[in-house]
C-alpha cells in the first residue's frame, strides 16, 4: 500500500482517505496496542513504566485498566533478564511487547538478543519462534548526551534472526506495530522522541504495513533522499527549501531496515542519477552503508551507471549534552538541502539554505 | 556532644546543595539549562554524611541524581554551574550536563544516566586502590552511590560478589527512596530486605532508617577508617530517604497523586537542615544562609558570563592521546 506523502504528513485528506483521522504518532502506536490486545489474548506488553501515569509518552495509557496487571505491568530495573523472560513467553506462543523508554538500555538486552532471540528459530531448526516485539525510543530532544539519546539500529541490522523498523509518521507507526505484533520473529521497533506528538492521518480500522515496503513521500527528478527515522522530517524540510531554487528532490523512507527495499531506493536513484542517505545515527558501518554498498553492487551486477552517491549522519563522536554542540552533532533540513543542491549543481557549488520555521526540536520543552 | 563547629559545617554543606538545586528549579523553565535535571531535594543528607568522611582522594561514583554528592565531595561549584548551562568552562566542557557531572580532581567519578552501569566500574576503580595501595601504603576508599532501582540490575550482584571474593575497599551507598521514577518499590522487590540478601555475600550491612545525618557521617566515618587501615572490605549501608521533587524536572509532583502525600510530610518532619538550624545559634544561622547564597550567586554569574564551546570542541575527546 502507498499513500501520498500528504495524507502521511498531515497536510490535508485526500477523497479516497474514507476512515481516517489526524492522531499523533503515539496515540496510533497506542490504538495498535488496543486493537491489537483485543484481537488475540496472547499479545501482553511490559516493561519500566509501562503503567505509570505517564504511560511511556501516552503510549500505553489506559491500557492497563483495559486488559488487566496480567496483560500490562511494570518490571524492576533488569532489562537483561526480562528480555530473556520475553523471549521465553515467545517461545512458548505469546506474544509479548517489551518496552523501552530509551534505545541505549537495549544495550543492557544484547546478550538475549542476540544469542537467544534472535538463533532460536534457526539454531533449534524451526522447533521454536520467538514472536517478540521490542519497543524502543530514540531519546533526542535536548540536552539528553551521550547516554540517553544514541540510535542504534544498525546494531540490530547487522544480526540474522532480527527485523528492524522505524516509522517516521502515525500511519506507519500504528501499521508497523499491528505488522510486528503479528510476525513470528523478533522485531525491533524504532521510534523517535521527537515524532511522538507530529500528526498524521490513520485509519481508524487494523492493518498492516508490511515489512520491505519502502515509501516514496515526495517525487522529484532531481536528486533521491532516503531518510530514517526522524530524518524524514527534515528530509521533508529539505525538499522543501530545495524545491524553492527549483530542485525537486524525491524523498523516501525505507519505513523498514530490515528487510529493506532496496527496489524502490534503486527505481528513484535510477531516475534522479543521485542518492543521499541521510540517516538518523553514526555513518560508519550503519544503516547509510549498507544502502549505498548495495546500491553499488546492483548496478555492477546489471552493469549500469552508478548513481552520484553521498551520506550523511551523526558526527561521529559521543553525542554531547551542550546544544551549541548538539546542533552540529546532528544534520538538519538545512545541511541536507545543502548537500543535495551540491550532488545537483556541482562540487564546490555551496548554498545556504534559509532558516526553518519553528521545528519539533525548537518546540521541545524540558525536563525529559 | 556534637560541636556547634561540626553542625554549622554540616549544615553549611546540606544548604548549599539545598538552595543550589532550588535555585536551578526556579531558572529551569527559562531553558538556560537544557538538559534533564534530576534533583536531590530532601535527600542532602546521604551525600553530606557519606562524603564528610572522605578524603579528596578518596573517590565518590554516583548516578545521575548526582548534584548532591558532587557538592558534598567538594566539585568545583563555579564549574558544575557552568556545566549546567552548556557553557565551555563547565567540569566537563558542556558535554556532560547534569547527568554526568565529573570532577576527577576532587575525587568525583563521572556519573552515568544508565542505572547501574557506575556499580561494576566503582567496582573496578576499588579493585584497582587495592593494587596500589600495596605500593603507595596508601588505602584509598571508594564509594559507590545508587538508588534502590540500581540494586535491581544483574550487575549489582555481579559486583558485589566479586568485591565480596578480593574484599575490596570500597563501600556501597544505596539511597532508597522506595521509587523508581513512579514505580514504589512493592511493584519491584518481593521482599523489603535488602541488607539481609546483601549480608549473604559475606558483606557487613547498615541501615539507617530516618536519614540522620550524624547517625550517616558516623558509620561512614567508621566504615572508611576500617577500610584504611587494612580492614576487609566491601561495606554496604542503605539509608532510606524521600524524594521531594519530581524524579526528572524542578516540579513538585505530588498532585500526580502516585505516592503518599502523609509520606512525604512526615519525611519533612526529619528535614535535617531544619533540624541543624535550630541547634544554631540565629546569627550562625544567617551567616551561614549569606554565605551559600553568595557561593551560588558568584556560580551563576560565572557560568552566565562563560561562553559556549566552539563548534571544533565537538571532536576534542573522541580517543584519548
Ligand atoms: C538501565 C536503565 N534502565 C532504565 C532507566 C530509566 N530510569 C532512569 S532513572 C530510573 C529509576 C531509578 O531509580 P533508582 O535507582 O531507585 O534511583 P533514583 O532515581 O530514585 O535516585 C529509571 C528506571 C535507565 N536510566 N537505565
Amino acid at each position: 500500500m502507498s499513500m501520498p506523502a500528504n495524507a502521511l504528513q498531515g497536510d490535508r485528506v485526500p477523497e479516497e482517505q474514507k476512515g481516517v483521522r489526524l492522531i499523533r504518532y503515539v496515540d496510533a502506536l497506542r490504538e495498535a496496542f488496543e486493537q491489537e490486545m483485543t484481537r488475540d489474548p496472547h499479545v501482553f506488553l511490559f516493561g519500566l513504566d509501562v503503567d505509570d501515569h505517564k504511560g511511556i509518552q501516552g503510549s500505553t495509557l489506559g491500557l492497563q485498566e483495559k486488559f488487566g496487571k496480567d496483560r500490562v505491568f511494570c518490571t524492576p530495573l533488569s532489562e537483561d533478564a526480562m528480555t530473556g523472560v520475553a523471549i521465553g513467553a515467545a517461545m512458548a506462543g505469546y506474544r509479548p511487547i517489551h518496552v523501552h523508554i530509551r534505545m541505549d538500555f537495549m544495550l543492557l538486552c544484547m546478550n538475549q538478543l542476540v544469542n537467544m532471540g534472535a538463533k532460536a528459530h534457526y539454531m533449534y531448526n524451526g522447533q521454536v519462534k520467538v514472536p517478540l516485539v521490542v519497543r524502543t525510543m530514540i531519546g533526542r530532544s535536548w540536552g539528553q548526551g551521550g547516554q540517553h539519546s544514541q540510535a542504534l539500529h544498525a546494531l540490530f541490522m547487522h544480526i540474522p534472526g532480527l527485523k528492524v523498523v522505524a516509522p517516521s509518521n502515525a500511519n506507519d507507526a500504528k501499521g508497523c506495530m499491528i505488522a510486528a505484533i503479528r510476525d513470528n520473529n523478533p522485531v525491533i521497533f524504532v521510534e523517535h522522541r521527537l515524532l511522538y506528538a507530529v500528526d498524521g492521518y490513520v485509519p481508524y480500522e487494523s492493518y498492516e504495513v508490511p515489512f520491505g515496503k519502502a515509501r516514496v513521500l515526495q517525487e522529484g527528478d532531481d536528486v533521491t533522499i532516503v531518510a530514517v527515522s526522524h530524518m524524514v522530517m527534515e528530509a521533508l524540510r529539505a525538499q522543501k527549501h530545495l524545491e524553492s531554487v527549483g530542485i525537486q528532490a524525491e524523498v523516501i523512507d525505507p519505513v523498514s531496515l530490515w528487510p529493506l527495499d532496496m527496489d524502490t531506493i534503486m527505481d528513484s536513484a535510477r531516475k534522479t542519477g543521485r542518492l543521499l542517505v541521510v540517516d538518523n545515527a553514526w555513518l560508519t558501518c550503519g544503516a547509510s552503508s549498507e544502502i549505498l554498498t548495495r546500491a553499488l553492487e546492483i548496478c555492477q551486477d546489471s552493469e549500469e551507471p552508478l548513481p552520484a552517491l553521498a551520506r550523511m549522519g551523526f558526527a561521529f563522536t559521543t553525542c554531547p549534552t551542550t546544544k551549541p554542540l548538539e546542533n552540529v552533532f546532528y544534520p538538519n533540513s538545512r545541511s541536507i538541502a545543502a548537500q543535495a543542491y551540491e550532488m545537483v549543481k556541482g562540487k564546490g557549488k555551496l548554498w545556504e539554505p534559509p532558516v526553518d520555521a519553528k521545528t519539533e526540536i525548537d518546540a521541545f520543552k524540558g525536563p525529559f | 556532644m556534637l560541636s556547634q563547629e561540626l553542625v554549622a559545617h554540616l549544615y553549611k554543606k546540606m544548604l548549599l546543595i539545598r538552595r543550589f538545586e532550588l535555585r536551578l528549579a526556579e531558572v529551569y523553565p527559562t531553558d538556560a539549562v537544557k538538559s534533564p535535571i534530576h534533583l536531590s531535594v530532601g535527600q542532602e543528607s546521604i551525600a553530606v554524611g557519606v562524603c564528610d568522611p572522605l578524603a579528596e582522594d578518596d573517590i565518590i561514583s554516583n548516578t545521575y541524581r548526582c548534584h548532591a554528592t558532587y557538592i558534598a565531595k567538594g566539585g568545583n561549584l563555579q564549574e558544575m554551574m557552568a556545566e549546567l548551562y552548556g557553557k565551555q568552562t563547565g567540569c566537563a566542557g558542556g558535554k556532560a550536563g547534569s547527568m554526568h557531572l565529573v570532577d576527577m580532581s576532587h575525587g568525583i567519578l563521572g556519573a552515568s544516566a544508565v542505572v547501574g552501569t557506575t556499580i561494576p566500574v566503582a567496582t573496578g576503580y576499588a579493585l584497582a586502590m587495592q593494587m596500589a595501595a600495596k605500593t603507595t601504603g596508601r588505602q584509598r576508599v571508594v564509594v559507590s552511590v545508587f538508588g534502590d532501582g540500581g540494586t535491581e540490575e544483574g550487575c549489582f550482584y555481579e559486583a558485589i560478589n566479586f568485591a565480596a571474593l578480593r574484599k575490596l575497599p570500597i563501600i556501597y551507598v544505596c539511597e532508597n527512596n522506595r521509587l523508581a521514577i513512579h514505580t514504589p518499590l512493592e511493584k519491584r522487590w518481593a521482599k523489603d530486605n535488602l541488607c539481609e540478601r546483601v549480608a549473604t555475600y559475606g558483606i557487613q550491612t547498615y541501615k539507617i532508617d530516618d536519614a540522620d545525618v550524624f547517625k550517616i557521617r558516623e558509620t561512614m566515618t567508621k566504615a572508611v577508617e576500617y577500610l584504611r587501615h587494612g580492614g576487609e572490605g566491601p561495606i554496604f549501608l542503605e539509608c532510606a530517604t524521600y524524594r521531594w521533587l519530581e524524579h526528572v524536572g524542578p516540579r513538585d509532583d505530588h498532585s500526580d497523586n502516585y505516592r503518599s502525600l502523609d509520606e512525604y510530610l512526615d519525611w519533612k518532619e526529619k528535614d535535617q537542615i531544619v533540624r541543624l538550624a535550630a541547634m544554631l545559634d540565629d546569627n550562625t544561622v544567617q551567616r551561614i544562609q549569606d554565605e551559600v547564597t553568595a557561593e551560588i550567586q558568584a556560580a551563576e554569574a560565572f557560568a552566565a558570563q562563560s561562553p559556549y564551546p566552539t563548534a571544533e570542541e565537538l571532536y576534542t575527546h573522541v580517543y584519548a592521546s
